[in-house]
């Protein structure tokens, strides 16, 4: 389909100001097994494009599962009677809007694809792995699945670009609830909603530790039903990068998309306390907190060449020593921006979950650089805390302040020592001043590469892919919780 | 061709007739159908952000045989000859993989043949008439907002010859319209026919309570706090227990967040207020009376009865895995028609009932905070305010809540309102959605709040 894309968008291009074409091609396989038993694989081969025509001011989005000429022609049509429709309407000018004429290719490295493994080696593997995390009676629900995808994306438009883009990923999990004593806890590998995910091939796996991870799942998981509530006050954190993902995707990454200050978003997600003016001057955190847009990142999951805007991939600090420097906003955000007197710079990261949505501001890459404390030395510096590992739970208001947060697992911190395990670990705060409590960075030692597959947002929704890569973070005076028996 | 066709019964028909064609006595080939031609308008400063027209059609093709059981979703393309193709060439595909996919010992086919079809038509406007409306009668207002309609259908078939059809045109606008900052008031217009009049009455009703917006808002310490929960804050409540709360698979493994009242029946266990009676009521909801597997759904399941536990949702999986029968519950085990019973409140007495404390008019980005325990936490949002003796007074600046929904419900439910409100799905994850929530307000006790 995309091989004849451009001929076809040529052909069947509207006399219009400007227009763009951007043809996806998903294909997908989630295979499951729960409790020993596999369920049926799930295959998903989906193709489409979205066409944009700006004339007169106008902007309009017409999606189609008809990639022949015939089909975009279609579009086209109706992407033009929109355009027509927004015709002096319009929130913003979009004769204003910068050409995309970028071109070029994007692919995934991957050392050994994944479509190397057949269908029959991928069940024996994922049986292999539900059955390690079967280590006692107390596992009363137990499951290991593999979700893989290959995305190919080409970009035409009428101002000369030709982009081609193809990616691979790999999402693995496992999950295990145990029982006992009247307690029902359950433990995944990097979270329940697949914070383990990157680019690549059967790699990924490998940097999952896929194979071997089911008795450490399951073995957690009965420990958790043995262990105390988290205690409750105000004390020192230090967050895992299975939570920081969480947290830096919540309190930083959603603030700071410039559509949602630009208050697209008032009406569902929500807006920001981040104000147009904040740029270059707030405090956002403490001198320690570094934070990057990068979509350079090999195998970090939302990786790539340029954004579905055809903005070319490029890394930007948005925090620097805890300022807030850029917002997170395509060319066409920058635009409106632009329009209110505020020059920001954009970076590449106007996304779409597929060929059936238009783009909008979306987090890409959003990282915490790499500080210079190790493990040891973060928890030698606690009196009494709690570490937090993987999320479980989330909330926030739609400003992106309040907060609060829970985790699948915690650790007492006493007198520079980890202790007893705890369960139901949850802290609350305000991000506003949360960041300025981040305490210590951790080293490169203590970094990964974690993402979500499901962020949420737009009108018509968008539930997108998302990487955060981070160290290990202590943070100080934190309002900590724990359950009631 | 229009662009309709896609959303035709008769394409799906020939589609089904093409694909669920089955080569023996064993096997099933079943079909599950979703498209729709859909208009999405935002609106952001009462003007247009964004404007896209989005036409998709999937077919899901299954392959049972022996106990194995294999699927692949694929867009259409909207040529039937080519779509047909396609699919017969993946069905192919399947067959062929089968026998690498063991046998699946969870796995529940209908046995029944019954087929049903629901029509609905309506009237939208073009976009052009749309977004003039709108912005005429948005004229002076902040109002951002977000329209979506057109036909939805979804369609069942399968080689033992079933065939179940739904079909909607319909429309979903909802809008807040800002004093400031976070302070808004939102509302929604839906249905299947649009009244340019009736929306432009609805969006002036809306903007009615901006002046109070713009008093100086109330700053709340944690702590409890008499509450009365409007219809669309008790749908996000209830929406948030939908979540795992109901399950089959989540009940027998001990992960429901209703785990506390599973016994209510038969013990002392948790129960909640007599006055709480909660359905999955597919019969006056919006969602298909049948499930992607085949199976046909009850007009209605009791979930609670007076407060007491009564039946779960048991898909096919969990009803093999559990020996139960199946209800009509889809995969994940969720309501997708949830109705709670009205109660003896007259939502026209509600504030002079609440006589001071907080009016919640929104609640916004639930979660769990002790799932076990169904302790809930989230924020307030939009047009909530402090009441004094019956009053509207100051709105609130937002809090979060964290507590539990069965102290909520239980000693803590002081009445429920006469009147119910259908609250339909607005999101549009991959498609638009078909699900709903109907529900009263509530009045409730000694609602806690944390920061």
């Amino acid at each position: 389909m995309l091989d004849q894309l451009a001929f076809n968008a040529q052909r069947a291009a509207p006399a219009v100001d400007r227009w763009s074409v951007r043809g996806v091609v998903e294909r997908s396989e989630e295979l499951n097994v729960r409790q020993g038993v596999v369920q049926a694989p799930s295959r998903r081969l989906d193709c489409g494009a979205m066409v944009c025509v700006n004339h007169r001011g106008g902007h309009g989005f017409a999606a189609t599962g008809d990639a022949s000429e015939a089909g975009l022609r279609e579009a086209f049509a109706r992407a033009t009677e929109l355009a027509n429709a927004m015709n002096g309407w319009g929130e913003f000018d979009a004769s204003s809007l910068p050409a995309a004429h970028a071109s070029g290719k994007y692919e995934t490295r991957t050392d050994r694809p994944a479509s190397m493994m057949g269908l029959g080696e991928r069940i024996e593997l994922l049986s292999l792995v539900n059955a390690g995390t079967q280590i006692d009676s107390r596992i009363v629900d137990c499951s290991a699945s593999l979700w893989t995808l290959d995305i190919e994306q080409r970009f035409i438009s009428s101002d000369g670009a030709d982009a081609t883009q193809h990616w691979q990923l790999v999402i693995p999990n496992i999950q295990a609830t145990a029982f006992f004593n009247g307690i029902t806890q359950t433990r995944s590998a990097a979270g329940q909603y697949n914070g383990f995910c990157q680019q690549g091939g059967l790699e990924v796996l490998e940097r999952a530790r896929f194979a071997e991870d089911g008795p450490r799942v399951a073995a957690e998981a009965i420990e958790l039903t043995l262990a105390p509530q988290c205690p409750s006050g105000e004390m020192d954190v230090l967050l895992m990068p299975d939570q920081m993902m969480l947290q830096i995707h919540e309190s930083i990454g959603h603030p700071l998309e410039l559509d949602r200050i630009l208050g697209d978003e008032r009406n569902f997600a929500g807006t920001s306390f981040v104000t147009l003016d904040m740029f270059g001057e707030y405090r956002y955190g403490s001198e320690l907190l570094n934070v990057s847009h990068d979509p350079t990142r090999g195998e970090q999951l939302a990786s790539f060449g340029f954004d579905d805007e055809g903005m070319p991939a490029q890394r930007h600090l948005l925090i620097e020593n805890g300022i807030l420097k850029r917002p997170l906003g395509g060319e066409l955000s920058q635009a409106r921006a632009r329009a209110k007197g505020f020059e920001l710079g954009a970076v590449a990261t106007s996304r779409a979950c597929s060929w059936n949505r238009a783009p909008i501001d979306r987090m890409s890459n959003l990282n915490i650089e790499a500080g210079g404390s190790s493990l040891r030395q973060m928890v030698d510096s606690i009196g009494f805390g709690v570490l937090m590992k993987t999320n479980l739970s989330w909330s926030i208001d739609d400003s992106r302040n309040k907060f609060q947060f829970g985790c699948e697992y915690g650790q007492v911190i006493r007198n520079g020592e980890l202790a007893e395990v705890v369960r139901n670990p949850g802290y609350r705060g305000i991000s506003a001043t949360f960041w300025r409590s981040l305490a210590m960075v951790g080293d490169q030692s203590t970094y990964e590469v974690m993402g979500t597959p499901f962020c949420g947002k737009g009108e018509p929704s968008q539930a997108i892919r998302v990487g955060h890569a981070a160290p290990a973070c202590k943070f100080s005076k934190v309002a900590v919780f724990g359950s009631e028996d | 061709m229009t662009p309709e066709t896609i959303v035709d019964h008769s394409y799906f028909a020939a589609l089904g007739d093409a694909v669920c064609v089955s080569t023996s006595a064993t096997q099933r080939i079943s079909l599950v159908f979703k498209a729709e031609v859909s208009q999405f308008i935002r609106f952001n400063h009462a003007r247009v952000r964004q404007a896209t027209a989005v036409r998709q059609a999937y077919a899901t093709i299954a392959v049972v045989d022996a106990g194995r059981r294999i699927e692949t979703t694929q867009s259409l393309s909207g040529n039937l000859d080519a779509d047909c193709a396609a699919m017969c060439a993946e069905r192919e595909a399947m067959i062929g993989a089968l026998p690498q996919v063991p046998v699946d010992s969870f796995l529940l086919l209908p046995d029944a043949v019954t087929d049903t079809d629901r029509r609905q038509t309506g009237k939208l406007p073009t976009p052009d008439e749309l977004i003039a409306t709108v912005i005429a009668a948005a004229s002076g207002l902040d109002l951002v907002g977000f329209y979506a309609a057109g036909p939805m259908v979804r369609g069942f078939a399968d080689s033992r010859g079933q065939c179940n059809w739904h079909a909607v045109e319909s429309f979903h606008f909802d809008w807040c319209v800002y004093q400031s900052g976070d302070k808004a008031v939102k509302a929604v217009y839906a249905g299947t026919t649009w009244d340019a009049d009736e929306f432009a009455a609805r969006l002036f009703e809306s903007a009615r309570r901006l002046p109070l917006l713009a008093r100086a808002p109330r700053v709340l310490q944690p702590g409890s706090y008499r509450a009365y929960f409007t219809p669309p804050a008790m749908g996000e409540l209830l929406g948030l227990v939908a979540w795992n709360g109901f399950g089959t698979k989540h009940r027998r493994t001990g992960t429901s967040s209703l785990m506390r009242m599973a016994d209510s029946a038969t013990t002392t266990s948790t129960r909640l207020s007599a006055d709480f009676h909660l359905r999955e009521a597919t019969a006056s909801g919006l969602s298909p009376a049948f499930t992607d597997e085949g199976f046909v759904k009850p007009e209605t399941v009791t979930l609670i009865d007076a407060g007491v536990a009564c039946n779960t949702l048991t898909s096919p999986r969990s009803a093999r895995e559990f020996a139960l029968p199946a209800n009509g519950a889809n995969a994940a085990e969720a309501p997708e028609s949830l109705s709670l019973a009205a109660g003896t409140l007259d939502i026209d007495d509600a504030l002079r009932a609440l006589d001071t404390g907080l009016f919640v008019s929104d609640l916004w980005y639930l979660n769990y905070s002790d799932r076990a325990a169904c302790r809930l936490t989230g924020m307030t949002r939009f047009a909530s305010f402090w009441v004094e003796a019956g009053q509207l007074v100051e709105p609130l600046q937002v809090m979060r809540f964290d507590d539990s929904f069965l102290r909520m419900f239980g000693k803590g439910l002081l009445g429920l309102t006469k009147q119910t409100q259908l609250l339909t799905d607005n999101s549009s994850y991959g498609e638009r959605q078909l699900a709903s929530v109907t529900t009263p307000g509530a009045l409730v006790e000694g609602w806690q709040l944390t920061l």
